[in-house]
């Protein structure tokens, strides 16, 4: 019983990872409704930028947790501003181009983050060790269960930011323009939204949110290469799709689900299988349910 | 117009290209030269570059004391590195060159097995020893029906040994009676050293708790420690290469598992012990060549030798790397001839030969018989703790 509240514990860690990354997905496919393959890569950029940052900063700052807030802080902003980049240079020109286009150009992006990133002047293409953040050791150490500082740091920031961008969505003048244009983007720009701008922020806060996301992958797994966002970038994806693309609540659910699903297959049935596993659960949604469990059917108007 | 200029530049390149060849061959007649030629493979650049480097170092600091001596049967001895750049291709390249074109009597390399596989069958082909400083997997020296190639040899132990070693020290020196394992699927080396493992120390009275494993590049480990913690056993063994090693060392410990880990020479990098890692590793166990805290003459020797020439102190390929130029030389010193025939029949009975890296006996199989050494993590640093004869 001890063994497997250990594996939930285990599991919902990494799905709160994933977590943050499917929000990225589901966003911009909600105002825009095209899945962005450079997701995972932009996730990783946000490993190596607090690998870089965390040298400059620890210098100056005293405390640990200090040092490393300041590092999570750099990763998101880093990541925002590169999502908005990426958006502003690859994706607007494309803007109105058949969707399977800007799709194409999204797999380039991937590409050409992962493939300079193992120039040797860039990132490198060996494994680096990420800086330990905070100190690691298991706080809850009973006599089977435990829960490692590092999954109690994923659980506060990842929860506390998924609450933040409720609020940002549901509550503030751009979330209801960013509602506004999921539903339907033509008419809100009639309605004097500027688009071009809440498609900016959109991609600045999905990418932040990959960027805290890496942030956290890299305390709990300190070794990073420039392949390293293709892997849960593909689990997030899939988090998204089982929750149902474009709807927030239905990613955060389906990392959840993607991560214990994994853990569990790991711990009880074969190793061997935990990437086997979640890319199954992908092709039963498309086959049974492709709007995703939490998403609403719709049909597609010709 | 461009087309015409492009073949007449095409058919003058072939044509000189062709004519040097000839002068090349046609130069010195074999047999006179002035020096012994001894080539080497190595990955001087890439990822496994400081592999490499730290052979050539142990090489070139055994020429330089054979010359010093007067050289052999009255000859310097000349080596002809040739870089593999840590990939296979250029492997073979350069093993084609310096079987063909320098016409070397041996060469010594490579680090990795897969590459020194790769250059297996052009030594069989140039009738020219190839002799492996480092390369464990067992199929190094066999052909594909199993059968041992005639001019393949190495002076380091082969996976099962290091499996059987690490399995001895755990029932005889921590006397564990209950070990988990943890080894990576996807990797021959990791399985091969998990199977010794187990077959020695169940033999041995001991049982294997849980067996779990991994395939190599995955970060996440929790869901297999979780396993391997409830049958709570004294120490784990996991036979992997260092990245995935140190991330696992930290998943457990974070786990609340306290056993201490065992391991073999893939652990040995200076990456093992970086970050969160030296805590999480503090304690653990893992076999490999050589220390260099080793008490032994002949270490100590090398040691202040090596030290004296470079400014830093030797590691484990370094060791090897000088064995094996020293051992292709007594060979030589003992045969008084210097062809690659000669070589390879004096490396087939060459027996307990006192190297750097132990006692070196080859066997039927080309492989070097000899013990191992079990180094202890402490501080971050490996020191010593025992040595295990095979």
């Amino acid at each position: 019983m001890e063994e497997f509240l250990q594996q939930v514990i285990n599991g919902l860690s990494l799905g709160a990872i994933y977590a943050l990354i499917a929000l990225g997905y589901t966003m911009i496919y909600g105002v825009l409704r095209f899945i962005n393959f450079a997701h995972g890569d932009v996730f990783m950029v946000g490993a190596y930028i607090g690998f870089f940052i965390y040298p400059l900063l620890s210098e100056s700052l005293e405390t640990g947790y200090l040092t490393a807030f300041a590092v999570l802080l750099a990763a998101m902003l880093g990541c925002g501003l590169l999502g908005v980049t990426i958006e502003f240079l690859a994706y607007r020109p494309l803007r109105n181009r058949p969707k399977l286009t800007v799709l194409i150009t999204a797999i380039g992006v991937s590409l050409f983050l992962e493939y300079t990133g193992q120039i040797d002047f860039v990132f490198g293409a060996d494994y680096k060790t990420y800086p330990t953040l905070v100190e690691r050791s298991a706080v809850l150490s009973g006599s089977g269960l435990s829960l490692g500082s590092d999954q109690v740091i994923v659980f506060v920031v990842a929860i506390g930011l998924m609450l933040l961008l409720r609020v940002i969505v549901m509550k503030t003048k751009i979330g209801i323009a960013m509602r506004a244009l999921s539903m339907n983007l033509s008419a809100a720009s009639l309605m004097g939204i500027n688009t071009n701008r809440v498609i900016s922020f959109t991609f600045f806060i999905g990418s932040a949110l990959a960027g805290a996301g890496a942030t956290l992958y890299a305390i709990s797994y300190p070794k990073i290469n420039p392949l390293m966002g293709v892997l849960p970038g593909l689990k997030a994806f899939v988090a998204a799709v089982l929750g149902g693309i474009g709807n927030i609540p239905g990613a955060v659910f389906g990392s959840f689900f993607i991560g214990t699903a994994e853990t569990m297959t790991a711990g009880y049935i074969s190793p061997t299988f935990r990437d086997a596993i979640v890319f199954g659960i992908l092709i039963l949604i498309l086959i049974f349910k492709p709007s995703g469990l939490l998403g609403k059917g719709g049909v597609e108007k010709v | 117009m461009n087309l015409r200029l492009l073949t007449t530049a095409a058919a003058i390149a072939v044509f000189t290209l062709a004519g040097c060849s000839k002068t090349d061959s046609g130069d010195k007649p074999a047999g006179e030269a002035a020096t012994i030629k001894i080539g080497q493979i190595a990955s001087m650049t890439g990822k496994e570059a400081t592999f490499g480097q730290q052979v050539d170092d142990g090489i070139k600091l055994a020429i330089e004391e054979i010359n010093k001596a007067g050289g052999l049967l009255g000859k310097k001895v000349e080596l002809i590195t040739e870089d593999t750049q840590s990939q296979t291709p250029p492997t073979k390249t350069a093993m084609e060159k310096l079987v063909s074109k320098d016409q070397v009597v041996a060469v010594i390399g490579e680090v990795a097995s897969s590459r020194s596989m790769a250059a297996a069958p052009i030594a069989e082909r140039g009738k020219v020893t190839l002799l492996s400083p480092a390369s464990t997997n067992s199929n190094v020296t066999l052909d594909k029906d199993g059968k041992t190639l005639n001019y393949v040899y190495r002076i380091c132990f082969i996976d099962p040994f290091q499996g059987t070693v690490m399995a001895k020290f755990a029932s005889e020196n921590l006397k564990a009676k209950n070990i988990a394992v943890l080894k990576d699927n996807a990797n021959d080396y990791s399985v091969g050293l998990a199977k010794n493992f187990t077959e020695t120390f169940t033999k041995n009275g001991g049982t294997i708790v849980e067996e779990q494993a991994y395939e190599g590049g995955q970060t996440d480990f929790k869901a297999q420690l979780t396993a391997i913690k409830a049958k709570n056993p004294e120490a784990i063994f996991v036979p992997g290469y260092y990245t995935e090693v140190s991330l696992i060392a930290q998943q457990a410990r974070e786990l609340g598992i306290k056993a201490p880990l065992l391991g073999g020479d893939g652990w040995d990098s200076p990456v093992l012990t970086q970050g969160a890692a030296k805590q999480a590793l503090e304690g653990s166990f893992f076999s490999n060549h050589y220390s260099e805290q080793d008490t032994s003459a002949v270490v100590l020797e090398f040691i202040k030798r090596y030290t004296a020439k470079y400014n830093e102190v030797p590691g484990a390929m370094s060791a090897l790397g000088y064995d094996a130029m020293n051992i292709i030389a007594k060979v030589i010193k003992d045969a008084g001839k210097a062809d690659a025939e000669t070589i390879a029949k004096g490396l087939a009975t060459l027996k307990d030969y006192p190297g750097v890296t132990g006692k070196i006996t080859i066997d039927a199989q080309h492989n070097a018989n000899k013990p191992a050494v079990v180094l202890q993590i402490k501080d971050g640093k490996y020191s010593y703790y025992s040595t295990i004869a095979p």
